[in-house]
């Protein structure tokens, strides 16, 4: 019990600080998931989109296929990442195995179906408002599509607000594909399961507050849009 | 002046669920004036409508204009009988069809400082379109329709609803339309618009083109029982 309020104290003075550790490693915590939550994002919210307005022959199959996917348990993400990228895998001339970018790449596969998903089911909801006018307007595909991610841009943004959530949160594959090395590879939740391990408290409990705060972050903003999203604004 | 017009129905109906919604349908609307559907609910004045403007599908038969399907449908305007509010701000609701065919930016924003004052919203133009009151939304709809200057206006039923002033405002925008030479084929459930407007008439009864004629002859010396029975107020199926 004393171990834990040692940590509690301790950890404390580590956030008040800064202690360069602490920030370094939050810092590549949050330059992985925003790149992959860029990346995610530039792929999933035309996708989502499209799969709205689009009846094409699979839609239903890509449908059910982006649920299944985003069921994917993250480690197994991790795993199949590490044999495309490790030296006998067909990626492995690229030699990203263990760096910021297999991290990168492995976050990109997690979340995008989650986006993607959570895109598709806020777009239908506008094109079935949009519809006719968008059609007796002549609109051509692109712009549709456009209209529809400009006006419903506040569901977008929940949709990688959650997107992002998942990615800052996710230790399995990152564990496998970034091997949590020190000065490289280390971010918040690998941290965490690392010094946990070693017995670290403190450190493990001041990296687990910025994640938390991190986590309080993104659901105030959510919240804070699904309410200007109610009262109409922007 | 060149013009999509005439538009002409040969043979069209629409069928859905193995119920027929409307026709056979044989008609050709000419090149100016303005054109009143009248009809009971369901009679299919909505689906002639929309076969019109091209946005529903055909079961039989064929819509055509003098020019090509493409140029047609750049040309002509619809006004929903609910207005579709796209979620942004009045201005930018009327920026959207300029926007769409890429004109000079300076000349957007004039003819947009125009029609906000010509339907009397200009001191609503920040205000998002999806909270204007009913009769506001429709005056922003049909202006939305008509700041592209299509050479055909559809309306549907764009005063329901509306108090005597709001169908006043509505109609003038309309007399102005007209008298630039935009085509109206428009339907209301308002017998009193319709003789104020109309150049002339159809009356639909399920599904069908049950009489038609210049207004004069129309309202005045209609020619079927079921018309005079309308006229009159009393229920006809
Ligand atoms: N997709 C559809 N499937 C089946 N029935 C339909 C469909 N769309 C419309 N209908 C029916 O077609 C009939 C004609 O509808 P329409 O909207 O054209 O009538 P209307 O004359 O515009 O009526 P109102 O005056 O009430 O607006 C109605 O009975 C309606 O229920
Ligand atoms: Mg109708």
């Amino acid at each position: 019990m004393s171990d834990i309020y040692e940590g509690l104290v301790s950890a404390f003075w580590l956030v008040v600080t800064l202690d360069p550790d602490l920030v370094q490693i939050s810092l590549r915590s949050l330059q992985v998931s925003l790149t992959a939550l860029f990346i995610a994002s530039a792929i999933a919210l035309p996708f989502g989109t499209f799969l709205a307005i689009r009846r094409f022959r699979y839609r239903r199959l890509a449908i059910s296929l982006l649920n299944a996917l985003m069921g994917l348990p993250p480690v197994v993400v991790g795993l199949i990442v590490y044999i495309l990228l490790s030296r006998s895998g067909p990626f492995g001339v690229l030699g990203l195995l263990f760096t910021p970018t297999a991290m990168i790449i492995a976050q990109v596969i997690i979340i995008t179906p989650l986006i993607a998903s959570i895109t598709h089911q806020a777009m239908r909801e506008l094109w079935a408002e949009y519809h006719d006018l968008l059609i007796s307007m002549n609109t051509s595909s692109g712009q549709r599509i456009r209209t529809l991610i400009w006006d419903g841009r506040r569901n977008l943004l929940t949709a990688s607000l959650a997107g992002f959530g998942r990615a800052i949160g996710e230790v399995g594959a990152i564990m496998i594909v970034g091997g949590n090395i020190d000065n490289a590879t280390r971010v918040l939740t690998t941290a965490i399961a690392l010094e946990t391990g070693k017995g670290d408290f403190a450190l493990a409990l001041a990296l687990g507050f910025v994640l938390i705060a991190l986590a309080i972050g993104i659901n105030i903003c959510i919240h804070w849009l699904s309410r200007t999203e109610r009262e109409g604004r922007w | 002046m060149n013009t999509i017009l005439p538009l002409t129905l040969t043979d069209v109906s629409v069928r859905r669920r193995g119920k027929r919604l409307l026709g056979p349908v044989d008609v050709i609307m000419g090149s100016s004036g303005l054109t009143m559907i009248l009809g009971p609910n369901g009679s299919g004045k909505t689906t002639l409508l929309r076969v019109m403007h091209g946005v529903e599908r055909l079961s039989g038969g064929k819509v055509e204009w003098s020019v090509g399907q493409d140029e047609a449908r750049h040309r002509q305007a619809y006004v929903f009988q609910t207005p579709i509010m796209l979620r942004r701000t009045v201005a930018d609701n009327l920026r959207y069809p300029l926007n769409l065919i890429g004109i000079a930016r300076k000349e957007i924003e004039a003819e947009i400082v125009e029609w906000l004052a010509r339907i009397g919203l200009t001191p609503r133009a920040g205000l998002q379109a999806t909270r204007l009151s009913g009769g506001e939304k429709q005056k922003l709809a049909i202006a939305r329709a008509l700041i592209r200057k299509p050479d055909v206006l559809f309306l549907d039923e764009p005063c329901a609803n509306l108090d005597g002033a709001a169908t006043r405002d509505i109609e003038a925008l309309l007399q102005t339309a007209l008298s630039n030479g935009t085509r109206i084929i428009m339907t209301t459930h308002d017998l009193g618009q319709a003789r104020r407007l109309a150049d002339d008439a159809i009356f639909m009864l399920r599904g069908l083109l049950h009489e038609a004629g210049p207004a004069d002859a129309f309202f005045n010396a209609p020619q079927t029982a079921e018309l005079r029975a309308f006229f009159r107020g009393d229920i006809i199926t």
